[in-house]
């Protein structure tokens, strides 16, 4: 298990002072003038060292994301862009850094901003999080106050202005070009790529998108050393990283632990075991809404990294938003549920997808009553196949992906149901 | 899913002016022409004040950042925070129902809604005090089963204890958000398991609940009064390199120093018709006591005029077509006044639609 020492959010609960000063004594904004000074092309270097890949979802190398950005400006601005937009179903990781330890934040923004040449970050948080919002505003004004930000930030020589904006309950405001156009002020549609937002992101400047955590966890890393950082996790899946538990599991929580820790120590060591004990396991969703399910009896040995879930078990580490369901679970439902959340948040733009989604919820719709003929999971196999890849960004595989982890893993069940509600209806009509 | 505006739509809006100055501060952080880019945080300024979303607040947020009407609509309308229908007077309440807080129990929390507020979500209940509806994850998951009421998250509930709540709200009483199991914030129920060597205790609530209860304004209609307007990024700045709200003067003082007052002059500026109707003294243009025999004109016809709109212009002595399309300058002026609809009459141009409407009659 991962030692408190070695942890770098250390006030993820909030209960210690969650000021600047208490922030302070915790060891963060140490030295950070001098880590800026190092240089744009260390600080790269070093971040591509750690090994650290985006927390937010898809697991690209933040470090090498970084050098994407243009060496030398053009004449128009860069700009950091930090998606807060946390809606993914399952994930409530970022949540907590921003209320509960918002100066890691803060000063990662600013390291992270100087290496790729940009005066200005904005912050885009979800519109739900408003008491999020007020507590990192708080610690923002803090750090202005005590010149951290602003003019010569933090004694480094760099200008640096953060601003936190927020966006009104929209899911797909998370996907990067999506949180551009609503950052500019107009619908959450994404934008066909290339070009790439380090090309013309933000206001058609080049931008980086990364997660809070990326960023949050920025600092640290450059104090502590790429090899302590990778020094955690199995090679290829380097770091701390924040797991988000919820559902059938005693203590539902959020904690921070090392890659590659297994499920079974993970639930273990903090959740207090399944409910009903590990005979009880149903299903696991380990990645959040996004990634396809896992039988429970699979998932006890899973290694909680990426390349693991992705090669061995066909599924994914997403934001590490682990959702446990036990055997009272209605998998097919639960999956419905999910199939319903996607064709909500669905923007329109992509054919698809906007008809895909709902044709996707009306046959999950009947599955779960077992109103269906056997030959409909095939078709349902095949619609999700047409949505996968056929649309400008991912919400299309993201809808596609629950669906087929459910045929693959329990289409047992939805067979049985089906042909119990068929029996129930023919003996109810031979008895009339 | 289909959003449409409300059918019965207030008059006018504007911020009250705190929250005015509050939306100039807001839009200084965008760099200068992209003003566009406050237009979410403004209509939901908007929303906090009024309860839910009218499309004069939606006009008056485009006007003031110089966008078209029809580009704030959108917004308003992809955007599901958005209510564009009136809510509870209390509270709007929304129930997180997807996966994790489904499978822990938020559909006992509908069922208590159902009970309680309306058997319908966006249904105002009896006594008008509340609205739900079942909203998609909130990203509270480790606390599942949660609601957002007002500003704030109340977690771990179970069906009672959100009963509960909502009795207390009725009563005028405002619970003490966060978890409602005794836990702090998103640690394990039974103590915890990691960052046990730093010690423990130093504030009463977690830092979303300590807001709530220093604020008091959980489920508050918000009028900008709250907590302090800063701006520490505009410290040693030169104003007119931010963008500044459409209209606005660039000699001007930084917007946030802008008074209250300069609102209604910049709305003016960024409709000039509007302007130059409101340098013309009014005059009372001739008016009716009832309807001429043959019955009084649907004034709804006109787009711009909704039932409460008819209403009040038939209130004023107005019933025919052919009246609205002989109005001057200062006659218009002199409607305008009475409407307190600064511009409304000239920016739709009821005189053209109402001499079209009169000549088909």
């Amino acid at each position: 298990m991962l030692k408190d020492q070695d942890r770098i959010f250390t006030n993820l609960y909030g209960m210690h002072e969650r000021t600047l000063a208490g922030a302070k004594a915790r060891g963060h904004w140490d030295g950070t003038a001098g880590i800026i000074q190092k240089g744009r092309d260390w600080i790269v270097d070093q971040m591509k060292a750690s090994g650290l890949r985006g927390r937010g979802g898809a697991g690209f190398p933040t470090g090498l994301k970084w050098s994407f950005m243009p060496k030398e400006s053009d004449g128009r601005p860069a700009y950091l862009v930090i998606n807060a937009d946390e809606s993914e179903p399952g994930t409530c990781k970022d949540r907590e850094i921003m209320r509960h330890d918002p100066h890691t934040l803060i000063e990662g923004a600013l390291i992270a901003s100087f290496a790729m040449n940009a005066n200005a970050a904005y912050i885009y948080i979800r519109g739900e999080y408003i008491r999020e919002r007020e507590a990192l505003q708080v610690a923002i004004d803090e750090a202005y106050d005590a010149g951290l930000l602003g003019k010569n930030a933090a004694g480094s020589g760099w200008d640096f202005d953060l601003y936190l904006h927020h966006g009104a309950g929209a899911y797909i405001c998370g996907e990067e070009t999506a949180l551009i156009e609503s950052l500019e002020g107009k619908k959450g549609m994404p934008r066909m790529k290339p070009p790439f937002p380090a090309g013309a992101g933000l206001y058609g400047c080049p931008t980086t998108v990364n997660n809070v955590e990326s960023i949050a966890v920025v600092p640290t890393i450059l104090r502590r050393g790429p090899e302590w950082f990778a020094g955690f996790g199995r090679p290829n899946n380097a770091g701390t990283k924040l797991f988000a538990i919820s559902g059938h599991v005693n203590n539902p929580c959020v904690v921070e632990e090392a890659m590659s820790i297994s499920f079974e120590e993970l639930i273990e060591k903090h959740c207090g075991g399944i409910r009903g004990g590990w005979d009880n396991l149903l299903a696991v969703i380990p990645g959040g809404s996004s990634v396809p399910c896992v039988r429970g009896e699979n998932m006890r040995d899973a290694i909680m990294d990426f390349d693991y879930l992705r090669n061995d078990l066909g599924s994914g580490l997403g934001t590490a938003a682990v959702i446990v369901m036990d055997k009272q679970t209605d998998i097919i439902k639960a999956i419905w549920r999910l199939a319903k959340f996607y064709k909500h948040e669905s923007c329109g733009q992509c054919t698809p997808c906007r008809e895909g989604t709902g044709w996707m919820m009306r046959v999950m719709d009947r599955l779960v009553k077992g109103e269906a003929e056997i030959e409909e999971i095939d078709m349902l196999w095949d619609v999700t196949k047409q949505v996968e890849g056929h649309t400008i960004c991912a919400l299309g595989d993201a809808a596609a992906w629950p669906i087929q982890g459910l045929i693959r893993n329990f289409r047992d069940e939805i067979e049985d149901r089906i042909k119990a509600q068929k029996t129930g209806r023919r003996s109810a009509i031979a008895a009339e | 899913m289909l959003r449409r505006l409300y059918h019965d739509q207030p008059e006018s809006f504007a911020f009250t002016p705190e929250n005015q100055k509050w939306a100039e501060a807001q839009i200084t952080k965008y760099p200068a022409g992209r003003a566009q880019s406050a237009v979410i945080p403004l209509l939901w300024r908007a929303q906090e004040q009024e309860g839910w979303l009218s499309r004069p607040a939606i006009e008056y947020v485009a006007d003031m950042l110089g966008m078209a009407h029809i580009r704030a609509f959108e917004v308003a309308s992809f955007y599901f925070m958005f209510q564009l229908t009136p809510t509870g007077s209390i509270a709007h309440v929304q129930i997180c129902g997807t996966l994790s807080c489904m499978i822990c129990g938020a559909e006992d929390l509908i069922k208590v809604c159902q009970d309680q507020i309306a058997e319908k979500p966006f249904t105002v209940s009896e006594d008008g005090a509340f609205t739900w509806e079942e909203v998609e994850c909130l990203g509270a998951c480790s606390n599942a089963p949660m609601v957002q009421i007002g500003k704030d998250y109340y977690e771990d509930l179970t069906a009672e204890r959100f009963a509960e709540i909502l009795a207390e709200l009725r009563a005028g009483k405002v619970p003490v958000p966060g978890p409602q199991n005794g836990r702090f914030s998103s640690e394990p129920l039974s103590g915890l398991t990691s960052l046990k060597e730093f010690d423990s205790g130093k504030t009463k609530y977690n830092a979303s609940a300590q807001l709530a209860v220093d604020l008091g304004e959980t489920v508050k209609r918000i009028d900008g009064t709250e907590v302090p307007i800063l701006t520490p990024w505009m410290k040693g700045k030169d104003a007119s390199t931010v963008a500044a709200p459409a209209g606005a003067k660039v000699a001007e003082p930084a917007p946030v120093a802008k008074p209250a007052h300069a609102q209604a002059a910049e709305a003016k500026a960024a409709n000039p018709k509007a302007e130059a109707a409101a340098e013309v003294d009014e005059a009372e243009p001739e008016v009716l006591t009832a309807a001429r025999a043959e019955g009084a004109d649907d004034l709804k016809k006109i787009s711009g005029v909704g039932p409460k709109l008819e209403q009040t212009l038939n209130e004023l002595g107005f019933y025919h077509f052919d009246q609205i399309a002989k109005w001057t300058d200062a006659e218009i002026q002199w409607v305008d006044n009475r409407l307190k609809f600064k511009g409304r009459i000239t920016r739709d141009d009821w005189i053209g639609q109402a001499a079209e409407l009169a000549k088909k009659d």
